[in-house]
């Protein structure tokens, strides 16, 4: 039987340090709302999101209620609206129309976000994912709810480049026409390259076509019991770090299993997948930033800040796996700025700067997220950034993101506030040298060789 | 049968255990197993419930036993102990 120590542990995390389950996400094919009638398709995306996930804000509650561990999030994903819309949608407007029926949806469930505004294009766009594309500032601004991811490559189809640079302007255009409300559109807007199709997280969640009707995935949290777990074992050696890191992800995922499970079977609808990623928000303590000086770095950003990171989300991974029998999604570490307090204080401090940030992105779980940079930044400079960062998903067989607010009317040292979990971000300041003639090339990038790895 | 945790925390007085005990037997919950400690001068007690014979609902009985725990100044929390298991048990 469960013993009182076990029970305070437990209780501790939640009540101390922040422990919760990040969101439970309903995946939603909208494969059958397909019409070629634009009024149709809007009245049929509606219906079938209002009717099925009626119960999952309840049932988030009810779990709540029952277990005493926060969800923080319910949200929804839905199949890739370039595809959906692509019979019934003829112009950016008739797109913008499907966005905002989303945004009612999701009004008329409870949810926070609903994502799946969304287009693949790693290797070429259709008419109809251009035209959803072109439509993404006008669409995010006029919604609340409504989140929109687009992915540019992959590892089997290499990068589209044409892509990567329209995305460029499409960034910098969200902004501006979120000008008024500093450039928050920014904040909704994700680019991937290896999207995967069962991310329960926002902004990039969408419901891929492999996936079933209706699927619940959920995204753990838990930065601050790592943090806490870990003063523990303060000045040993790695071998008993990463044990420890390892077995406090299996406590952590084990939760998120159980309210999967649970929600699963009270709203009858299959389990997906949990997704293990350490997800901060702006709360002191619930920051990766924090896991990092407690491992013995100064500031996030100080040398030895990739290996600390590499060994982190390998042992949150080799933890994990074994807590649930299913894992997708991201899984690993999020590394945004602006959600994370330890690392907002480290790019105040100068300790961690975009590059360093880059580099990191190499060995965690997405990559460059939840930036703002000035903005003024040039749309091509933009679609450089993108497009690195794309290159090391594509190159190390792994999903990366970019998720850049350029701040309108903003520049560096100025910063910039978005309010609850998106937390607030200094300007970091982007290289100034030219790449437009380098992203003006067009085309793709090929896919890169499969061996030879050096 | 269904099992739930009832963990009291808050400063140590007089009648405690006896208000949520008397609370639990008025409304048909067995209890099972009871342990209490003192940690940072708190006074924790944790009891593990059997709540099949209740006739309240989950979210109505948990209420209940929040607001005992207000009226004596200590928290007091029900939850299913499926997430302990979960936790702690493999």
């Amino acid at each position: 039987m469960i013993n009182i120590y076990e029970v305070l542990e437990t209780n501790d995390m939640i009540e101390k340090e922040n422990l919760d389950v990040r969101t439970i996400t309903l995946g939603i094919s909208l494969l059958n709302c397909i019409d070629s009638s634009l009024a149709g398709l809007n009245e049929k995306i509606y219906n079938r999101i209002v009717s099925v996930a009626k119960e999952l804000v309840p049932t988030g509650k009810a779990i709540e209620k029952e277990f005493g561990i926060p969800v923080v999030n319910k949200r929804i994903s839905v199949t890739p609206a370039a595809l959906i819309g692509a019979s019934a949608c003829k112009t950016t407007e008739d797109f913008v129309t499907v966005a905002q029926t989303l945004d009612k949806a999701a009004k008329a469930t409870g949810v926070n976000f609903i994502g799946g505004y969304s287009a693949l294009v790693s290797k070429g766009m259709t008419e109809s994912d251009e035209l959803l594309v072109r439509s993404i500032p006008k669409a995010l601004a006029s919604t609340d709810f409504v989140c929109s991811s687009v992915n540019l490559g992959s590892t089997k189809t290499g990068l589209n480049m044409d892509a990567v640079k329209l995305m460029g302007q499409i960034v910098h255009d969200t902004a501006k026409e979120t000008a008024d409300r500093d450039s928050i559109g920014c904040a909704k807007l994700v680019v991937f390259c290896n999207a995967p199709d069962d991310n329960p997280f926002m902004a990039g969640a969408f419901h891929g076509v492999t996936e079933a009707d209706e699927i619940i995935n959920v995204g753990v949290s838990g930065p601050g019991v790592m943090r806490k777990a870990l003063e523990s074992v303060r000045g040993a050696d790695f071998g008993t770090l990463c044990e420890k890191v390892k077995k406090t992800a299996f406590k952590i995922t084990r939760v998120g299993q159980l309210v999967a499970r649970e929600a699963s079977k009270r709203m009858n609808v299959p389990f997906g997948i949990i997704d293990l990623s350490l997800a901060p928000t702006p709360a002191v303590g619930d920051s990766i930033a924090d896991i990092f000086e407690e491992m013995g770095l100064q500031r996030a950003g100080a040398p030895g800040t990739t290996a600390a990171l590499a060994l982190l989300n390998d042992q949150v991974k080799k933890g994990g796996i074994m807590a649930s029998s299913y894992v997708g999604g991201l899984s690993g570490a999020f590394i945004p700025v602006s959600e994370d307090q330890g690392m907002i204080n480290a790019v105040e401090d100068g300790a961690l700067t975009l590059e360093k940030l880059e580099a990191m992105t190499c060995v965690c779980s997405v990559g460059l997220d939840m930036i703002a940079i000035p903005g003024d930044t040039k749309p091509s400079s933009i679609s450089g950034i993108i497009a690195d960062e794309m290159a090391i998903g594509m190159i190390n067989q792994k999903t990366t993101a970019a998720r850049l607010i350029p701040v309108i009317g903003k520049g560096v040292g100025e910063t910039v506030e978005f309010g609850g979990l998106l937390g607030h971000a200094p300007i970091m300041p982007v290289n100034q040298f030219d790449c437009s003639s380098f992203i003006n090339r067009g085309g793709r990038i090929p896919a890169p060789v499969h061996s030879f790895k050096n | 049968m269904k099992k739930t945790v009832v963990t009291v925390v808050g400063k140590d007085s007089v009648g405690i255990i006896a208000k949520v005990c008397t609370y639990l037997a008025n409304n048909s919950v067995n209890i099972l197993d009871i342990s209490q400690t003192i940690v940072d001068g708190f006074f924790n007690m944790m009891m593990i419930v059997d709540v099949a014979g209740c006739s309240k609902d989950f979210g109505t009985l948990s209420h209940e036993l929040e607001q005992i725990g207000g009226e004596m100044n200590c928290i007091i929390k029900a939850q299913r102990e499926d997430i302990f298991d979960s936790m702690h048990r493999l």
